[in-house]
């Protein structure tokens, strides 16, 4: 017999803590929008514009030295972090290095390349530049809107969708759990003060894929279990579809979290920021469709008329689940 | 009551087979690449027995569509440049005012004297003395101005010009900047193009991003530093006298000589002068156009230097060829038919329509048009690329591996139904990922391994159902029938949430996010597909033959 991960007639009353997990909740984004006004987030360099190059080396990185090697070169701001992974080799010694822009260029000059690279060079001759980046102000303008635009986008075109399909209810239950998931990564993001990039951007769109997935999923039952169960109580309605599709989420979560855990060990350092925040997003993302988006549907109540199976309001393939 | 009509069922099973035959040629990438690069140098007209031997490494009744991969993984040049357009305006102005100073000068005693005056960058103002004369002048400066040549400024005149008292401005006019911001980039972007094909790498990207800007992808370049010094260099344009066309490569040339190769024809040098008569800097405009005899041509203006020297030397030498040299290659020798004095001409020759729009390009590509701002760039050595495979490759191995073992201990027997969809889901990602020429990031390997988790979703939404629908016992079948009918409505609709966000990415995202959108993308819809049709061949298959009592679910 195949293990369950999950018994089957599960009886959870998840509405038993109400106040307190939807208190977290709320507690957890007010923290995570104080982290961001307050401690800010580790922009990259497509956000702030600047320079960032992957050095290695095959002695061991001395920050203070490459510290020294570059002050001469008046390059303003300087950052230099050494970067880990368990994928690399003994003699594989990887930091990351850091440049403000430059005045009067938009991504980095020839010139200033050459000198940086001649200024590390002489720290350590087996120095090599595995990856450059540079990006202007204007790009990095422009790449901070059209990230804007692409979360609030999919949000958007999100909230229409579930309209469309479920009540309007659901559709900002669903939205409000993508708010939280997207507002609790960004708080993490803020509170370790790991990388913020463009990667991270498609993460939290994925995260917001994921986590409606989940959410939708749920509805679904609730949506049909309004119908089987006309009298009920929605508080047990929207209990009973949560136990229900229970297991689902379990295994759903489990087996994409499986996936993503190999990714986050052995994908290398350089996604390593970008699986992280999708990681973290399902973790909070299946959380939330359980205790978030359900308690907004719980608190804004659905107007239970269902006389008419005929006319079905959930939209046109409504019938094929009746 | 399990049925699937028979021709539903080839069909599922031949999608699943062309989507193996499509994603095949990427589990022998190196092979298939070089065979595929072979065949392209054939086709160019290039025939050895080394490249027929290296086209024959891949059968050529095999798809031959690999999935690229991006310049994350494989190491490159990015660069996104912009183009300053403005600065043709000031140049256009400049240009203008020998000729408005000599056509006022003309008609003295109306306009009296001309003096230019201080003005913006891309604005031309000019004093005169007369204030009688205003109406003349600004009359005069009106003929010089052309229509604009676009098809959505016809008939809008090139210049704006304004009078206001006795001072006279001109600049060009909305229109003509809208088309000549289009020329420049375009000018600039063929440039770009050969200044790169030059150097010969593999398969460069060089395409135009909105009003003014280029972008510029190299694979296998070791910095983009590098790309900026060959896009940096100015192209050299000459027209040089010809003296004799061979096809010795070796031909020795006399002193004050030297041989050169045709661009166009292979095998064929000339010896030419080494003086140029003029040169490219002294070419204002080249432009399409036909001859007397309505064949294509290649219209060209000089400057008044050019003109000059371009008109004595063709008086003196009729009947003679002289050659437009590009870089060191002849792009073209023809004769010269006639004296060409006023410094514009007509290059003909048998060219194709097309090869006149080409040779007038080219012309104006001589030099870059304007100068190139770097917006952004960014290099990825091939080590760190392949490091990045490397990982992707062992994490998504490691990530299937446990997904598989997840759901068979999950599922039982049904979990490995959902593991064979799986596979086939990977393959016909694959597949698909080859068919439209889709590129491989290293987000989009992370958009696999996540793939192959939420992959299963859509076979663990039927299982759960069918595990519910066994309890309300109806037998099996009904079970299994009634898990996939209910559990519809719910794979639809969270599917759809995913494509849309999988969708915002593709469109708003670039490079790299892109090319997880793709996968993202792809990958729901393969797996959707698999788990509706795939599995459900598989159980109805197996139901077949068994007809169980229980499921084992």
């Amino acid at each position: 017999m195949p293990i369950r991960i999950v018994p089957d007639d599960t009886n959870i009353n998840f509405f038993a803590a109400a106040r307190i997990t939807f208190g977290a909740s709320v507690v957890a984004v007010i923290a995570s929008i104080i982290l961001f006004f307050t401690m800010g987030l580790n922009y990259g360099i497509d956000f702030t514009g600047g320079t960032s190059i992957r050095t290695e080396a095959e002695q061991p990185v001395d920050i203070g030295a490459y510290r020294d090697a570059l002050s001469g070169l008046d390059l303003g701001d300087v950052t230099i972090s050494e970067v880990f992974d368990p994928g690399f080799d003994d003699d594989q010694h990887v930091a990351q290095v850091r440049i403000q822009a430059q005045e009067g260029h938009e991504s980095v000059s020839n010139e200033t390349m050459g000198a940086v690279e001649a200024a590390l060079k002489g720290v350590d001759p087996t120095l090599e530049f595995m990856a450059v980046d540079s990006v202007g102000g204007k790009v990095s303008g422009e790449l901070i809107r059209t990230a804007v635009l692409a979360v609030v986008g999919a949000m958007a075109a999100i909230l229409v969708y579930i309209w469309l399909r479920f009540e309007w209810q659901f559709s900002i239950g669903a939205v409000a759990a993508l708010v939280h998931d997207v507002a609790l990564t960004i708080g993490i993001f803020s509170l370790f003060q790991i990388k913020f990039d463009l990667a991270i951007i498609a993460a939290l769109l994925t995260i917001v894929g994921y986590s409606i997935n989940d959410t939708v999923v749920v509805f679904d039952r609730a949506r049909e279990n309004l119908r089987k169960f006309k009298t009920r109580p929605l508080i047990e309605v929207l209990n009973i579809s949560a136990n229900e599709t229970l297991s689902r989420t379990v295994m759903t979560s489990g087996t994409t979290l499986v996936a993503l855990i190999a990714l986050l060990v052995l994908g290398g350092d350089v996604i390593r920021g970008f699986v992280f925040a999708i990681t973290w997003g399902i973790v909070v993302g299946t959380y939330s469709s359980i205790y978030v988006a359900k308690n907004i549907v719980l608190m804004l109540g659905v107007k239970r008329d269902w006389d008419k199976p005929s006319t079905p309001t959930g939209g046109q393939f409504a019938d094929v689940d009746a | 009551m399990l049925h699937i009509p028979l021709w539903r069922r080839i069909l599922i099973w031949a999608v699943c087979l062309a989507g193996l035959l499509l994603a095949l040629p990427n589990a022998f990438y190196e092979r298939v690449e070089r065979s595929n690069d072979a065949e392209a140098a054939i086709a160019r007209g290039l025939t050895t027995d080394e490249l027929e031997a290296e086209a024959a490494l891949w059968p050529s009744f095999l798809p031959d569509g690999l999935v690229n991969l991006g310049l994350d993984l494989r190491g490159g040049a990015h660069l996104l440049a912009e183009v300053q357009v403005e600065e043709v305006y000031a140049a256009r102005m400049e240009a203008l005012w020998p000729e408005l100073r000599d056509t006022l000068a003309a008609e003295r005693e109306t306009v009296g004297f001309v003096t230019r005056e201080e003005a913006p960058e891309g604005e031309l103002r000019i004093r005169i003395s007369e204030a009688a004369g205003a109406e003349r002048a600004l009359e005069l400066a009106r003929g010089l101005a052309t229509p604009v040549t676009t098809l959505t400024g016809a008939g809008a005149s090139d210049l704006q010009i304004s009078m206001n008292g006795t001072l006279l401005t001109v600049q060009l006019s909305e229109a003509e900047k809208a088309a000549s911001d289009d020329r420049t980039v375009r000018q600039a972007l063929e440039i770009v193009r050969r200044r790169i094909d030059e150097v010969g790498t593999r398969e460069p990207t060089i395409i135009r991003q909105g009003q003014d800007r280029i972008l510029v992808q190299v694979p296998g370049v070791g910095s983009a530093q590098e790309v900026k010094d060959i896009i940096g260099t100015t192209a050299q344009l000459t027209f040089q006298p010809v003296l004799t066309r061979t096809t010795d490569a070796n031909a020795v040339a006399p002193a004050g000589a030297e041989v050169l190769p045709s661009l166009e024809e292979e095998g064929v040098y000339y010896v030419l002068e080494s003086a140029p008569v003029v040169t490219g800097e002294e070419l204002v405009d080249a432009q399409p156009s036909f001859d007397q005899n309505g064949l294509p041509a290649v219209s060209f203006r000089f400057n008044p230097a050019g003109a000059r020297a371009f008109g004595t030397y063709t008086a003196e030498n009729v009947g003679a060829l002289f050659a437009i040299v590009l870089d060191d290659e002849v792009i073209s020798a023809p004769q010269i038919r006639q004296a060409i004095p006023g410094g514009s001409g007509i290059i003909m020759g048998s060219f194709t329509v097309e090869e006149s729009t080409n040779l007038a390009v080219l012309l104006r590509a001589g030099a870059l048009p304007a100068e190139l701002t770097f917006l952004e760039e960014r290099t990825i050595g091939p080590e760190l690329g392949q490091d990045s495979i490397d990982a992707g490759k062992l994490a998504a191995i490691v990530g299937g591996v446990a997904v598989i073992a997840v759901m068979a201990l999950s599922y039982g027997l049904f979990g490995w139904f959902a593991n064979i969809a799986l596979g086939i889901n990977m393959i016909l990602l694959f597949g698909a990922l080859s068919m439209l020429g889709g590129t491989l990031t290293l987000p989009g390997i992370a958009g696999i391994v996540l793939t192959m988790g939420m992959a299963v979703d859509a076979n663990v939404l039927v299982y759960e159902r069918i595990r519910e629908e066994m309890r309300t016992a109806k037998g099996p079948a009904r079970a299994i029938e009634l898990g996939y009918e209910r559990a519809l409505s719910a794979i639809i609709d969270a599917n759809i949430t995913t494509l849309i966000t999988a969708g915002i990415l593709f469109f708003l995202g670039s490079g790299p996010v892109r090319g997880f959108a793709i996968t993202l993308g792809l990958g729901i819809l393969t797996s959707v597909f698999t788990a509706l049709f795939v599995t459900r061949v598989l159980v109805v298959m197996w139901y077949d033959r068994r007809r169980p009592k229980t499921l084992r679910i």
